[in-house]
């Protein structure tokens, strides 16, 4: 709940639904930042053994 | 120790919840909405909070699903739009519905009771196709047609009532078939806070007849925006928990993209029976809530948070556990899993 912000309700909902959708893209390009670093050197780790 | 407002132990949960959630829903093509009401309730979260957050994390978990499929899932963008207007109806009915249940004190127990019937009914459906599975192995039958239409699925999509919608992927539907069962997937989306992706999808297929590969797509797609509208809905009288989604999120989008990677190197036939006992173990947990409620006690609450969360811990742990294991070795080639909605 966004309940700080003393806005109308339906402004509150619209921000709610636009934190979620910033959230979600900027977690998907975060991971997917991690898999590409991690995923050589996982490979690197594996070979190595 | 407390941040954000919850203790470390529930933030720890949310997190490794979201993530198991996320593992499922990468690997079965689920939303796992379905799997957090139910666990908010039995948080002692309000229904109406409970109910709203599991569709924001919904909508959170579609916009990861629409950009993981945006290059490859095939969307019937006209039809997605209409059924995103009669899902948006249903979800607004079905959230009056429960505010009006809340008003009457049996808004906990008729979302309840409409889980167990659903959990547990998924839960057959899988189980049953598990066994077709082994029956097809047995005969040695190798030409399992997934474009097998049940006969009621036929007769529905049989219906000429105008006005009739062509579709992109070719035929045409009537838009009365459109609003019926998009209006009835909303209803059932509003009424107890799941995406839908479970029933939706299905009735794309079935009902209006698309193929396969669009109704995976135009499910997502339409599920998107629904997921948006219900979050919206719920949001307008602040019963989203802003960090709990988030939270939950966080977990549930590294899951996805583990749970998505594991259907490339996981037999589906392996993991199908496990994860339909997971919603029948998910139901009975639900079931014993309920009960527990209804007898005044909470001596089964800490059974049914083990089933309901335990039995979806287990098939997670299950997927990671065959992944780390396949990495380990060379059996990888595996068959992708069939399923797909949200």
């Amino acid at each position: 709940m966004i309940e700080s912000v003393a806005l109308p309700a339906p402004i509150q909902a619209t921000l709610l639904v636009g934190v979620i959708l910033v959230q979600a893209v900027a977690l998907y390009a975060g991971y997917g930042v991690l898999e590409r670093v991690a995923t050589p050197l996982i490979e690197t780790i594996t070979d190595a053994r | 120790m407390e941040i954000l407002g919850l203790s470390l132990t529930l933030l720890v949960l949310f997190v490794s919840f979201g993530f198991m959630v996320g593992v499922l829903f990468g690997f079965f093509g689920m939303g796992g909405s379905f799997l957090i009401t139910p666990t908010l309730l039995l948080l002692d979260y309000p229904a109406s909070v409970a109910i709203g957050s599991g569709l924001a994390f919904y909508f959170g978990t579609s916009v990861i699903a629409v950009l993981k499929h945006y290059d490859v899932g095939q969307v019937d963008y006209k039809l997605g739009a209409i059924l995103f207007v009669v899902l948006s109806i249903g979800i607004e009915l079905g959230s009056r519905l429960v505010f009006g249940l809340e008003a009457l004190g049996v808004a906990n127990l008729v979302t309840g009771v409409a889980y167990v019937v659903l959990l547990g009914g998924i839960g057959a459906l899988f189980l049953r196709r598990a066994a077709n599975l082994e029956d097809e192995d047995d005969t040695g039958d190798e030409d399992v047609d997934d474009d097998d239409i049940p006969a009621i699925g036929q007769k529905i999509q049989s219906y000429t009532v105008p006005p009739m919608i062509s579709l992109t992927s070719g035929g045409r539907a009537s838009l009365w078939t459109i609003s019926g069962a998009g209006g009835s997937v909303g209803l059932v989306s509003g009424l107890i806070g799941v995406g839908g992706g479970f029933i939706r999808m299905p009735a794309i297929y079935y009902l209006i007849g698309t193929p396969l590969t669009a109704a995976v797509g135009t499910s997502l797609f339409a599920g998107l925006f629904s997921g948006a509208f219900g979050t919206f809905t719920y949001g307008m009288s602040g019963s989203v928990d802003l960090t709990v989604v988030s939270l939950l999120l966080v977990g549930s989008a590294l899951g996805a993209r583990i749970g998505s990677a594991a259907t490339t190197i996981v037999e589906e036939d392996d993991v199908i029976v496990y994860f339909g006992l997971m919603m029948v173990l998910a139901s009975l947990g639900i079931g014993l809530s309920e009960l527990a409620n209804w007898l005044g006690t909470s001596a089964l609450d800490l059974v049914s948070v083990f089933l309901l969360v335990g039995s979806s811990f287990a098939v997670a742990l299950m997927i990671l556990y065959q992944v780390v294991k396949t990495a380990g070795g060379d059996d990888a080639g595996a068959q992708p899993a069939a399923d797909g909605g949200d």
